[in-house]
């Protein structure tokens, strides 16, 4: 990673300040993709920030959406997290310049989301999180209709829509209604129709939801691509935090309205990576689960059973020093002579990782030793 | 010499080069496009153009169906050489207003409800086109093509009347008071239609919601002048309860500005002075329905 863009995005990002100057035009997303023009204009740092909120709050008559929200967003895969109704939504909302906030500012590419609302959509996508499909037109027919919309001239949208959903995985079905589509292919249209207009930055707001695990992956992947091989920047939210990790640079944790953490994947992912782990049982070892924990215990490795959490009693967690934990488990469930039934990443869900801190969290999954 | 190597140039031709992401940097037209591009759309899709096969069928026949009377017509006065058309440019509308209401209530749910069922409204609103733009270039879309559903028949009757020889100035007149009156009959009828479907994001509601209003409310509204016909033969009376259905005032406004014959029972037509009053209602409700779309969708948002 350290060459790649996404490396100088998190170099550029730990030197950001403030912003204070309007966004540079004459920066093209290219330059700011990290090609050598973008280094002399890195040398004033606040060019290069994508999103800027400063103590932004919503209040509506009986809840408070967000409460005095200041965050700094650089280019690349910024993952927006939190709960259903932490004010994700509401903030993507104001962002677009389409509510106004109760107080406070926020600028999107350089642009006052309060005055120059049309400015930034003409340059950004977006990405609802519900269906938002006709059924009985084409894919094609569909997202030349968005391109138009964005302001592409007709040939241009048609030639742009042709080359947008073959990077987002659709070729002959594209021509077929909507309608027949499955969940997947679905999302990979509303991803298109986002990025049909060669935006500089894309709100994807929760790209995932009811996809299956596979799809799950390929459209992380998708968003990574967006990213790395199309310069956009993304704006991606999600109620997993473990998805976003592997996908994002930078995670903005929100809750309850409020900045609950901002900080670079890598900060992340050193506290999360804890592995469950499930066994059978076998006559000899009646309690499988057990078992294994005895061994791991024997061999200096404690763990948890998870209690409180979904599988609890099944499962066994432990956090993941490196190469060496997983080579340890399949040595111990092997001489065991019990069969592993999965061993995977845990997904967090927010409220979990943040219930109280990471402390609490690391003395309950606890360490090796 | 050239037959030798076909099969390597073909390859050489053929080759698929994977040129990756291409960025655009071509112009953006901006809202005024975007406005354009949805009229037209919209325009389009009340004949189905552009839509599937199945879209395409009743919005052609109900065309067909308008302009055939008055083919018929045409064709019986050039044979018989009559002295005028057998209807007035301006009581074409009134007679076929069934079919108008057919037409209307068929394609105003179809370009504003599938919008909001479907929930692409947002798409529309996260780009750089706002409320008013969506609102203007659906309503004008509708009422264009509405507009080309009832003038078209009065453009056949004109062409037939000349090519009849009947008198030029007379039917030129009549033709211009003819297209005046559906130019407000198509502003009216789409405003209504449009604020009834986009209360509802079932189709089937819309169209049964906007027959009920345009035709329910005429019927209503001719069987209680005729009554009050029969009963007292009061004349302002039944003028003024042409106030409550679409048809009937566009039929008073024809009567009192565009030379038309009311087809109130009794045959007296608002005054010029009631007349007024009728404009004015007219005018209201097309204000209205404006000022009731740009409500609905402010709130429609993401």
């Amino acid at each position: 990673m350290g060459t790649t863009p996404a490396g100088l995005t998190a170099r550029l990002f730990d030197l950001r300040v403030t912003p204070t100057g309007p966004y540079d035009w004459r920066l093209t997303r290219r330059q700011l993709f990290g090609l050598t023009t973008a280094v002399v204009h890195v040398t004033t740092v606040d060019d290069v920030t994508v999103i800027a909120t400063e103590s932004l709050s919503k209040r509506f008559p009986r809840v408070t959406a967000l409460d005095r929200l200041s965050v700094d967003v650089g280019p690349g895969v910024t993952g927006l997290v939190g709960a259903n109704g932490a004010g994700k939504s509401t903030l993507i909302k104001i962002l677009l310049g389409l509510s106004p906030a109760t107080e406070g500012r926020a600028e999107v590419l350089g642009l006052d989301v309060a005055t120059k609302g049309g400015a930034i959509r003409e340059r950004v996508g977006y990405m609802p999180e519900h269906d938002c499909l006709p059924p009985d037109v084409s894919a094609t027919e569909f997202v030349v209709h968005m391109a138009r919309m964005s302001g592409l001239p007709p040939a241009a949208a048609r030639e742009r829509t042709a080359d947008t959903l073959r990077h987002v995985g659709l070729y002959e079905e594209r021509y077929r209604p909507i309608g027949g589509y499955s969940t997947g292919m679905k999302q990979r249209v509303k991803l298109a129709q986002a990025l049909v207009h060669d935006p500089q930055l894309v709100f994807l707001d929760e790209p995932t939801n009811g996809l299956d695990p596979v799809g799950r992956d390929e459209m992380l992947g998708l968003i990574r691509r967006v990213y790395t091989d199309f310069g956009i920047s993304v704006l991606v939210t999600s109620h997993l935090l473990g998805e976003l990790e592997r996908t994002c640079d930078h995670v903005v944790v929100v809750d309850g309205g409020k900045l609950l953490r901002s900080s670079s994947t890598r900060d992340f992912t050193q506290t999360t990576t804890t592995l469950a782990i499930e066994v059978t049982d076998t006559d000899e070892h009646p309690d499988g689960t057990r078992a294994v924990r005895d061994a791991l215990l024997a061999r200096g490795v404690s763990t948890h059973d998870g209690s409180g959490l979904p599988g609890a009693g099944h499962i066994l967690l432990l956090t993941a020093e490196g190469e060496q934990t997983y080579d340890l488990i399949r040595d111990v469930v092997a001489d065991l002579g019990l069969g592993l039934v999965r061993m995977e990443q845990r997904r967090h869900h927010i409220a979990e990782v943040f219930k109280d801190s990471d402390d609490q969290r690391k003395e309950a999954v606890g360490h090796g030793g | 010499m050239a037959v030798e190597q076909p099969t390597a140039r073909a390859a050489e031709q053929t080759r698929i080069h994977n040129i990756g992401y291409r960025a655009y940097d071509g112009p953006r037209l901006g809202r005024a496009y975007a406005r354009r591009s949805l009229y037209s759309q919209s325009l389009r899709g009340a004949y189905g153009l552009g839509r599937s096969v199945k879209s395409k069928v009743l919005p052609m026949l109900l065309f067909v169906v308008m302009c055939a009377p008055a083919l018929i017509m045409v064709a019986v006065a050039v044979a018989t050489k009559a002295k005028d058309l057998p209807v007035d440019y301006t009581r074409y509308a009134i007679i076929m207003q069934a079919v108008i209401g057919l037409y209307i209530a068929s394609q105003a749910p179809q370009s504003v409800s599938r919008d909001l069922r479907f929930k692409t409204v947002p798409l529309y609103f996260s780009r750089p086109i706002e409320t008013a733009d969506y609102v203007r270039a659906k309503y004008a879309a509708l009422a264009s093509a509405l507009f080309i559903l009832t003038a078209a028949p009065l453009l056949v009757l004109y062409v037939g009347a000349l090519l009849a020889k009947l008198d030029f100035g007379h039917q030129t007149k009549g033709f211009a008071e003819g297209l005046v009156s559906v130019a407000l009959l198509s502003l009216l009828f789409s405003g209504i239609s449009l604020v009834i479907a986009a209360a509802t994001p079932r189709r089937g509601f819309g169209i049964a919601a906007v027959i009920a209003v345009l035709t329910i409310s005429y019927g209503a509204v001719s069987t209680i002048q005729a009554i009050a016909d029969a009963q007292s033969g009061n004349p302002a009376a039944i003028v003024w309860m042409g106030l409550f259905s679409p048809v009937t005032l566009i039929d008073g406004v024809q009567t009192a500005f565009l030379g038309a014959s009311s087809s109130f029972p009794g045959g007296g037509g608002p005054s010029a002075a009631q007349g007024v009053v009728y404009l004015l209602v007219v005018l209201g409700l097309i204000a209205g329905s404006y000022g009731l779309l740009m409500r609905r969708y402010r709130k429609a948002g993401l």
